[in-house]
C-alpha cells in the first residue's frame, strides 16, 4: 500500500526503496544541483542495551502521507534546495533493514547536509509513524528516539 | 452530533479497536472535552489519553485542546511519534 503525494518524492510504502535508482531519478531532470545529501536510517539489532529482533512500524494512512509532503515543502523551502526525497517503511523490519531515506540535492553542499539533518530530527517529530519494539523478552511501544 | 474516534499504536492495542463511532449530546465539545470524556469512560486509556504528550488530529490535521469539534469530525488520538 503507497501513499504518495508530489510525484512520490514524499511516500510511506512497505517495499524496501533502492537508493541508487532514487538518487538517479531525482536528479534526473536537473543541471543545477551541486550536491546532494543521503540518511538512510537502517534498523540495528540492539537499543539501549537489549536485543532487537524485528521492529514494527505502524503508520496513519491518509495523514502521513500529507505530513511527509509538508515536511519536503517546508525543507525545500527553508533551506532553498532544488529538490528533496523522502521515503519512509511500514510494516515490519528486521536489523539490517532500511528504514527510511532522505536525499536532499541542492546547489552547494552545506545546504543540502543541513537539509538533510533537519528533515529526520522534523520527521521523528511531527510524522504520525510509531515503532513497536520486539525483543526476547517482550515487545514496547517507543516513544520519542535519540 | 457523531464523532469518529480514531486510536493509534499503544492507544490502539490498549482501547482493543481501532475506531469507534462516540455520538454525543448536547453542546458540541472542543478536543480537550472529548479527550476527558473518553478517559472518564475507559480507565485503561485514562493515563495515555491525559498525557501531555499526546497528540490529536481532527480531520488528519494536527489540532489545539481548544479545536471546537463539528458532527462527522474524525478525532484521531495519537501517542508521541517514533518514525525515523
Amino acid at each position: 500500500m503507497r501513499d504518495e503525494r508530489a510525484d512520490g518524492r514524499a511516500r510511506v510504502q512497505a517495499e524496501p526503496f533502492d537508493a541508487g535508482a532514487e538518487l538517479a531519478r531525482l536528479t534526473a531532470g536537473s543541471r543545477r544541483i551541486g550536491g546532494v545529501a543521503l540518511f538512510v536510517g537502517l534498523v540495528r539489532d540492539f537499543s539501549q542495551g537489549h536485543a532487537v529482533e524485528k521492529i514494527l512500524f505502524e503508520h496513519f494512512p491518509g495523514m502521513t502521507g500529507a505530513k511527509l509532503a509538508e515536511l519536503r515543502e517546508a525543507a525545500i523551502g527553508r533551506f532553498g534546495l532544488v529538490d528533496l526525497l523522502v521515503v519512509h517503511r511500514c510494516g515490519e523490519l528486521a536489523p539490517g533493514d532500511q528504514i527510511v531515506l532522505i536525499a536532499a540535492a541542492a546547489e552547494h553542499r552545506a545546504a543540502a547536509f543541513a537539509a538533510c539533518s533537519w528533515c529526520i530530527d522534523e520527521l521523528k517529530r511531527t510524522v504520525p509513524i510509531w515503532k513497536k519494539e520486539h525483543a526476547p523478552d517482550g515487545a514496547v511501544w517507543l516513544e520519542a528516539h535519540p | 452530533m457523531k464523532l469518529t474516534v480514531r486510536y493509534f499504536a499503544v492507544l490502539r492495542e490498549r482501547a482493543g479497536v481501532e475506531s469507534e463511532v462516540v455520538a454525543w449530546d448536547g453542546p458540541a465539545p472542543d478536543v480537550a472535552r472529548l479527550r476527558e470524556h473518553l478517559a472518564a469512560r475507559e480507565p485503561v486509556l485514562g493515563g495515555l489519553l491525559r498525557s501531555g504528550s499526546l497528540l490529536v488530529a481532527v480531520n488528519r490535521e494536527y489540532a489545539a485542546p481548544g479545536t471546537p469539534l463539528r458532527d462527522g469530525d474524525e478525532v484521531a488520538f495519537l501517542p508521541p511519534v517514533s518514525g525515523g
